[in-house]
């Protein structure tokens, strides 16, 4: 086989670009591996220490925070729980949402579409202090219901959803119809099933998105027990730095390992469909 | 009343546009009415008016005595099939078949039964657990008459659904719906354009133009004494040939040649049609054609040409006479088989 010179060139900028994201995540790896002192002394390191197991148990099950209680465990469920609830709950109320626009051709269909699609411009960070106060209203800070509502709805998603419900062709509305298909179960029975790629790929965005919130949280939950992994990073082992022990590097690239796996795990499950509702609509 | 009626339907879209004008029809109970039309004559948006799916703007349909207007097109009890099929992409053959029964309540194995029924009908039973996208044209056709068959319902709506086939399969799918329905026996309404598909399925066609009815009738009447201008060019292939004229005094005197004793008295600028088959060759004829071109089927000539005055024309004939190109041919009309139209309103006058 004959190797055009346009072939490497292209893959060398290929494996630069890989090595570009993988390398820094080797390090951080590896170094979470090595005792804190050696980093401290040494630097980062590129090879396989012999702490692994007990910097990754320390981080797991230590007590950390002003109280001591909360432990990188529980964050990670807190975490995975706020993703999951954004994620599908967005996914939910998008498609509906799209549905409704796109089907019932409402006269505030186009411009109630246009609401929606300007709320990109204002993101929970633009708004953090009217939706702080709208839900401590509601008394819901401190609790799950709080982290994940605000946070659910999503013009992305219903721009995207819109767009594939609009290639639908309308013979198969007609023909449900003649089917005795209702609203309801035409969605069902039909859009979500004809969507389903799209709806991975819009849940794996979305959970992605939702487990990497950090001001929400921060400001959403004064209980610990309420803390999610992206604030812990930051949180959990500042008391370090105050007292005369030593910075606890090794133990926080063990967590910010840790802290990658499960969006990765949901890449990896959803990946097949996701890039399936990327590039293809399934029709 | 009759098993469909339609009583002065009209259809005006949003935007003004007038679809149907005041139609009347009414179909028997097993009868297999096609209408056929040039596209936008407002054929399909009446069709789908029968089905449901646009909303009548004045009129009424009554359906097995019953006023549908307002009847949401799931009670109606139709089944629609339609031009590409429209099958559910993401069910297999058998849900396909099974899902507008589904949504009826009925229990599975009933629902098994039919659907078995009906694809052993349509000879589908073999690809039952495939997706519509592994299925060839043909086999997607025969699956949506079985989606429609399977309901048993009062009456099959085929919107213009062999169109998307080969020319071959066309022919092959237009036998089999036709002795389908004969089997079956349901009411069936059929809406194409093409006219041959029109002649060979229908007991009973309407020609449709501009959203009127031109013309109802058996296939042979309509064909044999098209009552306007337009209905007289529409059916029939090759096209009728059209000349201008005078008539006075029961004389025609069209481009060259003259028809007397014509049985009408109507007088003033008229169109003479000729159909391409009603000619012979004859000594002395009527028309004088310059060959230019001769298609040869097989079983007929079609022999296009120019009359004295460069009009074209178009002569049939038998398949084992040889016409040169650049010949000059002299024709007679057959059995006085012509048609004299009103030039000005197109409505036929002898």
């Amino acid at each position: 086989m004959k190797i055009k010179p346009l072939q490497i060139i292209a893959h060398i900028i290929l494996i630069l670009g890989v090595l570009l994201m993988v390398v820094p995540i080797w390090i951080s790896f590896a170094s979470s591996s090595h005792d804190s002192v050696t980093i401290l002394t040494e630097g980062m390191k590129f090879h396989i220490g012999d702490q692994l197991a007990r910097n990754y148990n320390e981080v797991l099950n230590e007590k950390g925070g002003w109280s001591e209680e909360v432990t990188a465990a529980k964050m990670f469920i807190n975490s995975f729980i706020m993703a999951l609830g954004i994620a599908t709950l967005k996914v939910v109320i998008s498609a509906m949402s799209a549905y409704a626009l796109v089907y019932y051709r409402f006269k505030l269909a186009v411009p109630i579409f246009w609401l929606i699609f300007i709320t990109l411009l204002v993101p929970l960070e633009v708004r953090i202090f009217p939706s702080y106060k709208i839900v401590s209203d509601l008394g819901l800070t401190n609790s799950y219901t709080g982290l994940i509502l605000p946070l659910v709805a999503s013009a992305t998603a219903t721009f995207f959803f819109r767009q594939f419900y609009k290639t639908i062709p309308d013979e198969l509305l007609e023909s449900a119809k003649l089917d005795g298909a209702n609203a309801w179960s035409f969605f069902i029975d039909f859009l979500v099933p004809l969507s389903k790629t799209m709806i991975a790929a819009m849940f794996i965005f979305m959970f992605v998105y939702g487990y990497s919130q950090y001001l929400w949280p921060l400001i959403m939950t004064t209980a610990e027990e309420y803390w999610t992994v992206v604030m812990g990073m930051k949180i959990i082992y500042t008391e370090s730095y105050e007292g005369v022990a030593l910075p606890r590097t090794a133990e926080r690239f063990a967590y910010i390992i840790l802290s990658m796996i499960p969006p990765v795990l949901v890449v990896v499950f959803l990946q097949k469909w996701f890039i399936k509702g990327l590039i293809q609509t399934e029709k | 009343m009759s098993f469909l009626d339609l009583k002065n339907v009209t259809k005006i879209y949003p935007n003004g546009t007038k679809a149907v004008h005041e139609t009347s029809l009414s179909i028997d109970e097993g009868e297999f009415m096609v209408f056929v039309g040039p596209s936008g004559c407002g054929k399909s948006t009446l069709l789908r008016m029968v089905a449901g799916l646009e909303d009548i703007t004045e009129g009424d349909i009554n359906l097995d005595g019953k006023l549908i207007n307002e009847v949401d097109p799931s009670e109606r009890d139709v089944a629609m099939v339609f031009q590409n099929y429209a099958l559910y992409p993401h069910m297999n053959v058998y849900n396909n078949l099974a899902y507008g029964l589904k949504n009826r309540g009925i229990d599975k194995e009933t629902i098994e039964q039919k659907v078995n029924d009906a694809a052993k009908l349509l000879q589908i039973s073999d690809y039952l657990q495939r997706k519509p996208s592994m299925l060839s044209g043909g086999q997607r056709q025969r699956v949506a008459m079985g989606r429609a068959i399977v309901r048993n319902p009062k009456i099959f709506l085929f919107d213009e659904p062999l169109s998307n086939l080969d020319a071959k399969l066309r022919i092959q799918m237009r036998l089999e719906i036709k002795k389908l329905q004969q089997k079956v026996g349901v009411t069936s309404i059929f809406v194409t354009h093409d006219q041959v598909e029109a002649m060979t399925l229908a007991d009973r066609l309407a020609v449709i133009n501009n959203g009127i009815i031109e013309q109802l009738g058996t296939p042979i009447e309509i064909y044999d004494n098209p009552k306007s201008l337009f209905v007289a060019g529409f059916i029939g292939s090759p096209q009728m040939n059209f000349l201008d004229g005078n008539l006075k005094n029961k004389i025609l005197s069209a481009e060259g040649f003259e028809i007397k004793d014509i049985n009408t008295d109507f007088e003033g600028e008229v169109t003479l049609g000729i159909r391409p088959e009603h000619l012979s060759q004859t000594e002395n004829g009527l028309i004088n054609l310059n060959v230019d071109l001769v298609e040869q089927l097989g079983s007929d000539n079609l022999v296009y040409g120019q009359l004295k005055n460069k009009k074209d024309f178009c002569y049939r004939c038998p398949g084992n006479q040889t016409i040169e190109k650049g010949s000059n041919l002299s024709l007679n009309i057959e059995n006085n088989k012509y048609y004299i139209f009103d030039k000005s309103t197109g409505k036929r006058v002898n």
